[in-house]
């Protein structure tokens, strides 16, 4: 750097940049790497101990080491296997869902100019600051409740039995739930990403005589690719503990119908008392999430930290 | 046939009704629930659904007497607050040494802060259950500052980070020319600079802490629950309280919908990591 030249006469100049680039550096940051340190390998230590002993809070004193009995235990769990697809179903069609939807939207409001465009921005983007339990108990009793419901009511309008959304078709109620929640995220993100496509190569592809598919499909998509990545990637973090939703909905039922592993690891720790089979589930939910997080990491990891 | 101008016209009119429709609808339950608070709690569950009614403000003022609102709403407060500015103490000096001084260790520390939003709170539910309890500090709002602080620091670094990061370099060398120390280096030329950024860095954290319910549903009960616990209390089915369900729903959402509409366009920037602006 050519200011070093410019540096306190006292200090050779390359010494006095030196100490100065050193020594803030791992001073500052460490803080936060220590806590976040602490936050990751304490409790996780704890939990992969808790996971090889036996240790129901309801019998105390029992606690000796059983190896993976409590992973073969949670494993064929008869909630395991809903639980799990249920998990995939779940992160899967909501990221689907809110992708696929927020790109034609998003597109939708970047086609044109139409009367109180920013009023709809506002309106479309609102759902993502509700807090769960409100979206959860919203819909749960204002909209899907089949006799006094906004659909039940739709229903009845065109002559058909209202539906309990929640009991007999849980899973999907609780996906509906959940896509409405998150919808709105990627639509704010993709639509703020659209924005600053180059309106000059956008008129450029029009002259040469490119429909708006053309010009969706080949100039606007590759524009939005790492967009979409981060929306994949924050929206993963947060599908794959998705909780209070369930918690004050269906309560996982009926059966396990809607259970995600979230939810069937509280069960069993706070509801059964069984710490050691709920830490061998969260491990396993653990070795899950980082699954994925190696692949959307590997995936979108570069782009994130490319800055200019 | 149409002129070039009505066609344009048309097309306007046609895109505005499908994107009113599309908003409308998507919008619709948290207006549903804005007109059900101001009914009485028979007019809450008519068949067919009132979109006319004389509306009352009875429920926001029976809410305090069913459940005091307000301890719960201070709750929130006081915790989103005190999590919010702890996270920035810790994280401005990190984003600070890391956007200024680069090693070849930086990339890779904000990759693995980043990684550890992967774990699932799932998997630590146990142990911190039982530090709490152990601590003493079950249903407490000490317990949950300290975890709302760790859970949301990485994205508050990645944040600060991307602001910092635009910074030109010249105006810090500046300063440092000049004779600044590290520290008034921070406070008197960085902090004012990124004021907008870390104004919504902070609003951020904030709706993050506000909505935070997988930790506040299962450490706390009653003295330090905040408005998602209350809002979730109303999920047993002891009878049809529905206009009082959405009003206390109303009170526990206003200020961050308010909050979010404001900054929406800031909120995207740290939200993508820097990735949209």
């Amino acid at each position: 750097m050519n200011t070093s030249a410019l540096d306190t006469p006292v200090l050779p100049a390359p010494v006095a940049a030196k100490r100065r680039s050193l020594k803030p550096g791992w001073f500052l940051v460490s803080p936060s790497v220590a806590l976040l340190l602490l936050w990751m390998i304490v409790p996780l230590g704890m939990t992969i101990y808790f996971s090889l002993i036996r240790y129901n809070l309801l019998y105390p004193g029992e606690n000796q080491f059983v190896g993976l009995e409590n992973f073969q235990y949670f494993v064929t769990d008869a909630g395991f296997m809903p639980g799990a697809t249920n998990t995939l179903l779940l992160v899967g069609s909501v990221l689907l869902i809110s992708v696929v939807l927020g790109v034609l939207i998003s597109a939708l409001l970047e086609a044109g100019e139409f009367w109180g465009r920013g009023i709809v921005r506002v309106l479309l983007i609102s759902p993502f600051f509700i807090m769960p339990t409100v979206s959860a108990l919203v819909w749960k009793n204002l909209i899907f409740h089949p006799v006094s419901g906004i659909l039940a009511a739709v229903w009845k309008f065109f002559g058909a039995q209202p539906v309990d959304w929640l009991a007999q078709h849980p899973l999907f109620s609780i996906i509906l739930i959940v896509s409405w929640q998150w919808l709105p995220f990627a639509i704010l993100i993709l639509m703020t990403a659209m924005q600053s496509l180059d309106q000059e190569q956008k008129e450029a592809a029009r002259l040469d005589g490119a429909g708006p598919v053309a010009i969706f499909w080949h100039l606007t998509l590759p524009h939005l690719a790492r967009p979409i990545a981060v929306v994949v990637m924050i929206e993963t973090i947060f599908l794959l503990s998705v909780f209070a939703e369930i918690f004050t909905t269906t309560g996982g039922g009926p059966g396990f119908e809607s259970t995600n592993l979230a939810y069937l690891i509280y069960n069993q720790a706070l509801l059964q008392f069984d710490v050691g089979m709920a830490s061998a589930g969260g491990l396993i939910a653990v070795v899950i999430a980082n699954l994925a997080a190696i692949v959307l990491i590997r995936m979108i990891g570069k782009n994130l930290t490319e800055q200019k | 046939m149409l002129t070039l101008k009505q066609t344009r016209r048309l097309h306007s009119v046609l895109l505005g009704t499908l994107a009113w429709a599309i908003a409308a609808l998507i919008f619709f339950p948290i207006l549903w629930m804005f007109l059900t608070s101001l009914k009485t709690e028979i007019d809450a569950i008519a068949m067919p659904p009132q979109f006319f009614f004389s509306p009352t403000l009875e429920n926001y003022l029976l809410i305090n007497e069913r459940s005091d609102y307000f301890s719960f709403a201070w709750n929130s407060v006081l915790i989103s607050f005190a999590a919010t500015i702890l996270c920035m103490l810790i994280a401005v000096p990190a984003a600070y040494s890391m956007a200024f001084f680069e090693t070849r260790h930086t990339k890779r520390t904000l990759l693995w802060m980043l990684s550890t939003k992967m774990l699932p709170p799932v998997g630590v539910l146990m142990p911190i259950y039982l530090l709490a309890k152990s601590a003493g500090l079950l249903d407490s709002r000490i317990s949950l500052i300290v975890i709302y602080t760790l859970i949301n620091l990485p994205i508050v670094v990645w944040m600060i980070y991307t602001y910092f990061k635009d910074i030109p370099v010249d105006i810090l060398e500046a300063a440092r020319l000049d004779g600044a120390s590290t520290w008034q280096e921070i406070v008197r030329v960085l902090l004012p600079i990124a004021r907008g950024g870390l104004a919504s860095t902070m609003l951020l954290s904030l709706i993050l802490c506000w909505n935070e319910a997988f930790w506040s549903l299962n450490l706390t009960s009653s003295a330090a629950a905040p408005l998602t616990a209350l809002v979730a209390s109303y999920s047993s089915p002891e009878g049809l309280f529905w206009a009082k369900l959405s009003a206390v729903s109303t009170l526990a959402c206003a200020p961050i919908l308010i909050f979010g509409w404001i900054s929406q366009k800031q909120l995207v920037r740290g939200l993508s990591f820097g990735a949209v602006k």
